[in-house]
């Protein structure tokens, strides 16, 4: 069915009748779709459509933290309530700090109501209106899960072929349901992400966005800096916004722009008052925030630029994932304006990110481009909590009038000898007025200055400071487990960035486990690169860049390292598929090897 | 604070958090070292010699002081104030003193800008500052006339006006500043000219004592593109007809006393009238703290939108309402009074809370 597998478990009570709106009159429907073969119907289902709060209580306890819950707000009545025990209506709480549901991912909405208004024309009993509202839901998640409707609306057509009111009826509530998702931007997707195997430690789960802001106010707590967020709600990023706006205590500021430009102008502004400027959006916003981000450049303040990737180019499709965006951030601004560039390779690793690109923002008195995308963002996975003494400090280092000259000159465009920096000086000090902007400054003064020689200087300098932030990254780690590091017998190299992370790995793994050899290396740092990986990428016959787009990252490589790197891109809006990469890494070990690979599963007892 | 006095007495001053200096200061501590660049004989040294003579006035500490500007030939203003100043991109220097304002209770903020750069690139976040009442200043020199790029017409350009990018005439209808800041409700409103330095710095002085965002329109003469734009309310012949002053509780009257404005029962509006028609009486007294606009609003309306015979000149609207930084800041002060302890303990707190696990 639809080119998927599809397993379904229909749950009905034992009772005849059961009192409905009651815990044992709960019946239950769960359907599984997947890209492979399915033995069960998936023992945690990713999202719950809660028809009353009876079905909400029943089926809590078999939801994994993160998933997605539709309520029908129309059937949270406080008689409903009652009969499912409930003392109060739930979702009323939603959001608040002692939200019942807050490790879900609540939607309410008005399932019935909206269906008996879009079925109305068929002039069906009010009753007969309402039960349309499981094609409703069903179109919903037809639209979450990306599922084609002409099999449904066959379906349906062939079900219902003798009374033409119902039928229609429910065509057009199952159509209402795909439009709805469609055109409000709620219904992300989450993805179930497999964990890899655990590391001792306390677990908790946490989406991408989620971990994006502890680390953002991590970021504030480990370099005592008030953190101000300037930013315009857009799919998929607001939920950072959502979720820093709750962390007042933290001193976090959030103001919600006019727009894009201003959320990042109102950061840089705050940084050079003396926060930790930070500003969240998506590819769209990116393109309205270059100026700024080259001013930020220019005036050489720290600011933490967010972008959580989804499909473009334009509104393109604002509720899927791609990574197009790592040009744009590598490259998308006037003159040279060199950003480093970090990414999360998943939900939990946003946390860790977030705070690598505080570090280099403050460290080095730059913007600092953080690529996410929408499947780290709404995608959740178990997390092991750091603990606090193992975080990295921050010292923003802020200028002093010891820095001073001997004649009582503030030098704000004078440099660290190791890192480039300039110095930092906020309003408020004695002595050390100052005036910054996006004219080219005269190196050591910086006053307004036009001299050639002067910006050749400062173009250079101001590179060379991107740069030198490889200085300060660990080595890559080449996973590579058929011999000791650097010593492994992969003639095939796997390099990805980013959310492709885990379905790099499940692909790599498949290949050894149909014993062959094959190396993986995960960029953190896509701008500067660590200072290592032109030599590894040299010591592999292959070189294989997965990315959802069309070769970005293959690009930067190829140009920088002079290497022959073969892209396996896919930018249909979704995680890339580890079976089908793994066929890609296949081929690769074939012709490298001149060996015959067979990924086809070795059935156990066969 | 300094003596300037407060629009409301017992109410917060614009620059209450800023601290203050009992060393006496003079222009010349404002003045930095920086060669000032603008044509010979242009409005804007003018305005420049006034805010540097009045900043002393205020009595605050230098490094409070914040400038920030747009692009234009106005927003070079930053670099000869020796004060902290950003001299940013186009249209956007309200958004960055936002954010300034903002993090910061004790700095004074002033975004220099002009008519270009407030009203057409930048006109969604001037509007934007003027309804959160931020606590800055906001000076806008308007010309009639983009100068940077060499003469092309300004949002504010009287239509019809020939320009090397409209040959036959420009057709655009030009923005009335002070009716668009009173339109987003801003809580100060002002008009001043640059060559009558008294007034542009009793209005600054207002302005700068106003708690919230103060929008200042200078007229300001553009000697090389838009020579003579305010010849009429500069002329010691005309500026007797040509000037109508608003001072609050004093009744409108120009032209030597002999015309005033009435209210316009016809039109809801306000008119002008011969005073010996109707009496000293019947004359409109202007109240600038009026909570309601709309006599402000029809009063910036007798401004001139084609050649500029006439125009009130003064302090439209002056009213207190609280600023977004102020409540920014005690958001933030609840939220900390409500959660005290060390952050690194509360950090463990947060990112440990929810349901957890425990491998081995």
């Amino acid at each position: 069915m639809f080119g998927n597998d599809l397993v379904t478990l229909p749950n009905f009570p034992a009772e005849i009748r059961a009192p409905q709106g009651t815990l044992p009159g709960v019946s239950s429907f769960q359907v599984h779709f997947a890209d492979h073969d399915i033995l069960t119907a998936g023992d945690a289902p990713d999202v719950l459509v809660a028809m009353n709060p009876a079905a909400l209580r029943a089926n809590l306890g078999d939801l994994p933290q993160g998933a997605t819950i539709i309520v029908d707000t129309h059937d949270f009545t406080a008689r409903n309530l009652t009969k499912a025990g409930y003392e109060s209506n739930p979702l009323d709480l939603l959001g608040d700090a002692n939200d019942p549901l807050g490790a879900f991912a609540v939607q309410p909405v008005d399932l019935t109501g909206m269906t008996v208004e879009a079925v109305k024309e068929f002039g069906l009993s009010r009753k007969d209106a309402a039960r349309a509202k499981n094609m409703f839901a069903l179109g919903l998640l037809s639209w979450m899960y990306g599922r084609p409707t002409e099999p449904t609306i066959a379906f349906l057509e062939k079900r219902f072929a003798k009374v033409e009111a119902i039928r229609d009826a429910n065509i057009t509530a199952f159509k209402a349901g795909w439009n709805f998702g469609e055109t409000t931007e709620a219904f992300v997707v989450s993805y179930e992400i497999k964990p890899a195997p655990m590391a001792p430690g306390v677990y908790r789960n946490i989406t991408g966005n989620l971990a994006l802001a502890y680390g953002l106010v991590a970021g504030g707590v480990q370099s005592g800096l008030p953190v101000f967020l300037g930013s315009y709600p857009i799919t998929p990023a607001s939920d950072i916004l959502h979720e820093l706006s709750k962390h007042k205590a933290f001193g976090v500021t959030t103001l919600q722009a006019e727009d894009e430009i201003a959320g990042i102008g109102s950061a840089i502004g705050a940084s050079f008052a003396g926060s930790l400027g930070v500003t969240t959006t998506s590819g769209p916003g990116i393109a309205l925030k270059s100026e700024a981000i080259g001013l930020a450049v220019m005036t050489e303040l720290p600011l933490v630029v967010i972008d959580v990737q989804r499909g473009g180019p334009s509104t393109g499709l604002p509720t899927k994932t791609e990574q197009a965006d790592l040009l744009q951030a590598m490259y998308g601004r006037n003159g040279e304006a060199p950003v480093p560039i970090v990414a999360p390779q998943s939900p939990g690793d946003c946390f860790d990110a977030a705070l690598e690109a505080a570090r280099i923002a403050i460290t080095y008195r730059t913007p600092v481009m953080l690529l996410s995308d929408g499947y780290l963002a709404n995608g959740s996975e178990p997390w092991r909590i750091p603990e606090i003494v193992d975080l990295p400090k921050i010292d923003p280092a802020f200028a002093t009038a010891e820095d001073l000259t001997e004649d009582g000159k503030f030098q704000p465009y004078a440099r660290d000898a190791e890192t480039l920096a300039r110095p930092w000086a906020p309003p408020g000090i004695a002595g050390l007025e100052h005036r910054i902007g996006g004219i080219e400054k005269a190196d050591i003064t910086g006053n307004i200055s036009y001299d050639p020689a002067n910006h050749d200087l400062m173009v250079r300098t101001r590179q060379a400071k991107i740069d030198r932030i490889a200085d300060s990254l660990p080595p890559l780690e080449v996973d590579d487990p058929s011999g000791p590091p650097g010593h492994g017998k992969a003639k095939v190299l796997v390099i990805g960035w980013g959310s492709t992370y885990g379905p790099i790995g499940a692909g790599v793994r498949r290949v050894r486990k149909a014993g062959h050899h094959v190396a993986q290396v995960h960029l953190r740092h896509l701008n500067p690169f660590p200072h290592d990986l032109g030599d590894i990428l040299h010591r592999y016959d292959k070189v294989l860049v997965p990315e959802m787009n069309l070769g970005q990252l293959s690009l930067l490589l190829r140009g920088r390292y002079l290497v022959d790197a073969i892209g396996y891109n896919q930018i249909n809006g979704m995680p890339l598929k580890a079976a089908a990469l793994a066929e890609a890494i296949g081929g690769l070990v074939a012709d490298a090897e001149g060996v015959t690979v067979d990924l086809t599963p070795q059935e156990a007892g066969k | 604070m300094s003596t300037t006095g407060l629009p409301f007495p017992g109410l917060r001053s614009g620059v209450e958090l800023v601290p203050t200096t009992d060393q006496p200061q003079t222009g010349k501590d404002f003045t930095s070292d920086q060669e000032v660049r603008w044509c010979p004989g242009c409005g804007d040294y003018a305005v420049l010699k006034a805010v540097q003579g009045f900043l002393p006035d205020l009595g605050l500490r230098r490094e409070n002081i914040v400038f920030v500007s747009g692009i234009g030939c106005s927003s070079r203003f930053p670099y000869y104030l020796d004060t902290y100043g950003m001299h940013s991109i186009h249209g956007r220097a309200p958004s960055i003193a936002t954010g300034i304002a903002t993090a910061r209770e004790d700095l004074s903020v002033w975004v220099v800008t002009g008519d270009g750069d407030a009203l057409s690139i930048g006109g969604n976040h001037l509007i934007h500052a003027l309804r959160r009442n931020v606590n800055m200043t906001i000076l806008l020199f308007n010309n009639r006339i983009y100068g940077l790029t060499k003469g092309q017409y300004s949002p504010t350009s009287e239509a019809g006006k020939i320009t090397k990018s409209t040959p036959m005439g420009s057709l655009d209808h030009p923005f009335n500043p002070v009716s668009l800041a009173l339109g987003a409700e801003a809580t100060f409103v002002a008009r001043t000219i640059d060559s009558d330095r008294k007034h542009l710095t009793t209005v600054l002085s207002a302005a700068a004592a106003h708690r919230g965002t103060s929008l200042v329109e200078i007229y300001q003469n553009c000697p090389i593109f838009n020579d003579g734009a305010f010849d009429a309310i500069k002329d010691n012949d005309t500026k007797a007809d040509a000037i109508i002053p608003l001072v609050h509780g004093e009744p409108i009257v120009f032209g030597n006393g002999t015309k005033g404005l009435v209210r316009d029962s016809q039109t809801g509006g306000v008119k002008i009238v011969a005073v010996a028609d109707v009496g000293d009486d019947a004359i409109l007294v202007h109240d600038a703290h009026n909570p309601d606009p709309t006599t402000a609003f029809a009063i910036s309306r007798l401004t001139d939108a084609g050649y500029l015979n006439q125009s009130p000149i003064g302090i439209f609207r002056q009213v207190e309402r609280p600023t977004y930084d102020d409540q920014a800041r005690g958001q933030i002060t609840t939220a900390q009074q409500a959660t005290p302890g060390d952050p690194t303990d509360r950090l463990a707190a947060l990112i440990g809370g929810g349901d957890t696990w425990t491998v081995v």
